[in-house]
This record gives C-alpha cells, sequence and structure tokens, in this order.
C-alpha cells in the first residue's frame, strides 16, 4: 500500500539524503576530486522554496484524511476551499456548479454504519486526465501537484470522463470578481490545486485543512510525503492508510484512514 | 505585358519607401489613444519595449508560474494590475482612459487575460458572480 515515491523504502537513496545532508545543504558530496555525488533526494524538502525558484520534485504535497474524525454533516472544508478559492457560484442548474471539494458519505449496507469524508482531486502521480488531455493543459508540476493550465485548455472535458474520482468541474458561465490569486473563467476545467497559491508562498497549510483543525476535529492533514520528519509522514508510517482504487494504481497523494 | 510588370514594380517601390501613414506628427489628423498611467516611470522595462513586448514577457512569465511553480518574477500580471490600475476606478478595464483598454481598443487587439484575471488592484473577492 506504500506509494512508489515512500521515502525510507529504499536505503540507498536514505543513504545519498544522508550524505547530501552532510555538505551542510549543498545537495550533494564530493566522493573523489572534481566527482560528485549529487543528492537526488529530500535534502531540502521541507523548507520553504526561495521566491523565483521552481517546484522541486524532492517534494511530493499530499493530504492524510481521517474518516474517523470527519464529522457527520460538518462542511467546514468545503466552505473554507470555495471562500478561499471564490468558488461560491449559484447557477440555476445547481449540477452545474463547481465543486473543488466535496462531503461524501458512505453507507455500509450490512450494518448501517455510515462514515463521511471530503472527496478532492487526489493528485495522482500517473494520473489519468493528464494523459488523455489532447492539448496538455492538463499537467503535474513536479512536486505532485496535478493541475489545469486554463491558458491552453479547451473544454472539452475528456479529463473529467477520465477521473475515476468525479473531481473536476467545467466552468459554465461567465465569471467575475475573481480572486487574484486564483483566476477562474468560463469555458475551462478546474479543480483542486491543494491551494498551491498558498503552497509557493510558503504557506504550510491548505484552506480546508486550516478549517479542520480550527473546527477541533483535525480530519485533514496536509504536507510533503515526500519528507520523513513531516507530520504527515509520521502519521502514514503510525496508520493504516488506503489510497482510493488502489487497484487502477494512480499512486494518489491522498490517503484515507478508517474507510 | 512586361511594361505593366515594370509599372507595377516601381508603385509597389515606391509604397515601400513612403512614410507610414499611421505615424502623423505633433497635431497631426491620426488619431492616438489616450493613457492614464497612474504610477509612471517605474515599469520593470523602458516603455518602448513594454509597448511591443509586453505579451511576450507575460506568455513566457505566464508559463513558467503556471507549470514550474515560480512566482515573483518582474513580469506579472498582478504586479501589473497594482502599478497601473486606474486611480478613479481601481481598475485597469471599464473605460477607454483605463490602462489595458486604451490602447487594446485603439488597435483592436481583443484582451482574453481579464475573462479569468481580476483586473481591479487589492481586490479583495468574498465569492464569484456568474
Amino acid at each position: 500500500m506504500t506509494a512508489p515515491q515512500e521515502p525510507g523504502s529504499n536505503p540507498r537513496r536514505a543513504f545519498i539524503a544522508a550524505a547530501g545532508a552532510g555538505v551542510a545543504g549543498l545537495g550533494f558530496t564530493a566522493i573523489a576530486p572534481g566527482l560528485h555525488l549529487m543528492a537526488v533526494g529530500q535534502a531540502d524538502a521541507a523548507e520553504v522554496r526561495k521566491a523565483g525558484s521552481a517546484a522541486s520534485p524532492a517534494v511530493r504535497w499530499g493530504l492524510l484524511i481521517d474518516a474517523g474524525k470527519c464529522a457527520p454533516g460538518c462542511t467546514k472544508c468545503v466552505d473554507a476551499c470555495h471562500t478561499e478559492n471564490g468558488v461560491s457560484e449559484k447557477l440555476p442548474d445547481p449540477r452545474q456548479n463547481s465543486q473543488w471539494i466535496r462531503k461524501i458519505e458512505l453507507v455500509d449496507r450490512r450494518d448501517g454504519r455510515k462514515t463521511e469524508l471530503p472527496m478532492m482531486c487526489q493528485h495522482c502521480a500517473n494520473p489519468p486526465c493528464v494523459d488523455v488531455c489532447p492539448t496538455g493543459a492538463s499537467m503535474k508540476r513536479a512536486d505532485g501537484i496535478v493541475l489545469v493550465d486554463r491558458h491552453t485548455c479547451i473544454g472539452c472535458r475528456y479529463c473529467m470522463m477520465a477521473c475515476p474520482y468525479k473531481a473536476r468541474s467545467f466552468v459554465h458561465e461567465e465569471l467575475s470578481d475573481q480572486k487574484p490569486d486564483v483566476p477562474r473563467g468560463k469555458g475551462c476545467v478546474e479543480s483542486c490545486t491543494l491551494c498551491v497559491h498558498r503552497i509557493d508562498k510558503g504557506e504550510k497549510t491548505t484552506a480546508c485543512a486550516e478549517a479542520c483543525a480550527q473546527a477541533g476535529h483535525g480530519a485533514i492533514v496536509f504536507g510533503d510525503l515526500n519528507d520523513p520528519d513531516s507530520e504527515i509522514s509520521q502519521r502514514v508510517r503510525e496508520i493504516q492508510t488506503t489510497q482510493l482504487r488502489a487497484d487502477l494504481k494512480l499512486g494518489t497523494g491522498v490517503r484515507y484512514h478508517g474507510i | 505585358m512586361k511594361l505593366l510588370r515594370i509599372l507595377a514594380t516601381l508603385l509597389f517601390a515606391a509604397i515601400a519607401v513612403s512614410p507610414a501613414p499611421t505615424f502623423a506628427g505633433e497635431g497631426g489628423r491620426t488619431a492616438k489613444p489616450v493613457i492614464e498611467i497612474a504610477n509612471p516611470g517605474k515599469c520593470v522595462a523602458p516603455v518602448d519595449e513594454m509597448r511591443r513586448n509586453h505579451m511576450e514577457m507575460l506568455k513566457h512569465q505566464r508559463d513558467r508560474t503556471m507549470r514550474q511553480g515560480i512566482r515573483g518574477e518582474p513580469a506579472s500580471l498582478n504586479a501589473c494590475i497594482e502599478c497601473h490600475a486606474s486611480k478613479k476606478t481601481g481598475s485597469v478595464l471599464g473605460s477607454n482612459e483605463n490602462f489595458c483598454q486604451s490602447c487594446h481598443s485603439y488597435a483592436a487587439v481583443k484582451l482574453d487575460c481579464w475573462d479569468c484575471h481580476q483586473p481591479k488592484a487589492g481586490f479583495k473577492a468574498t465569492g464569484v458572480k456568474p
């Protein structure tokens, strides 16, 4: 049940990272004069990126959702996400409203036990939405965040068909009063961005995780799955977690516990 | 036939060397766009370069920001707005004197940026209206 990019699973990689850390964050070590061993690992993973630097493949952003702590009827994460990203249009046909995140109720038919959990883009390591996109608008960033480049999206909605999680929405009507950090517009597909505008500023959490923690539930943990010291990595090591539709081998960045 | 071809060549040469008709001097008959520049003189590049290349600068910046996550570059659409939004309306759009719209309506070049991006400076949105 471990993702391919799970840290610590490869002792050789851990050695390389330790060797890289030995030269004070330089990211490489000299094994002979003029010959350097590059650290392709998690050397600076947890540190805040400098302004003007690109997203690092050493980082793998993800979420851990504890369905046992998700309170029935609570929609704090949904409200916070949609406030953060300015998703609040109310169209005459409610099926056309965008959903970046939604609450799902699971019912065990044998005994009627109910579980609630939030669903959003699972930020797959091998995203089917990226595979099918005819223009290259659907894309995965180096740090594992799956995004839609609206500049090249033609609104064909093939990615919406391909996504097994129904994570994407289509903007049906012209919008105004968008957030400066979250441009959105008619004719494009959109989905959870893992609050990429926050992460790029160096903030440590997403709107949904923040709201859930503030409400006292703490059911959502955001963090770097590649950093062995991050809270999410420690929790994932300690408790049993599930990747939804793990049979599809998509390597999702969102893990669930208690489902 | 040959004479006609020579005449055509001469005519083409005459057109090619004549001054461009749109560049009328001071007091010329050609209308010029009226641009309200809220904060002049602090741009990321000289005016001539900005007028000719701003779309290329923004396009390359947008790809780096979108695909690689590089933020805080000088050529940033939000930075454009913060300086150039009209002091009256707070926006780069709205009237033909506002920064983006003035030249774009003059040159009849469609502005797509603002279908998705926020054209007002210091905008704190509470939600999106359809």
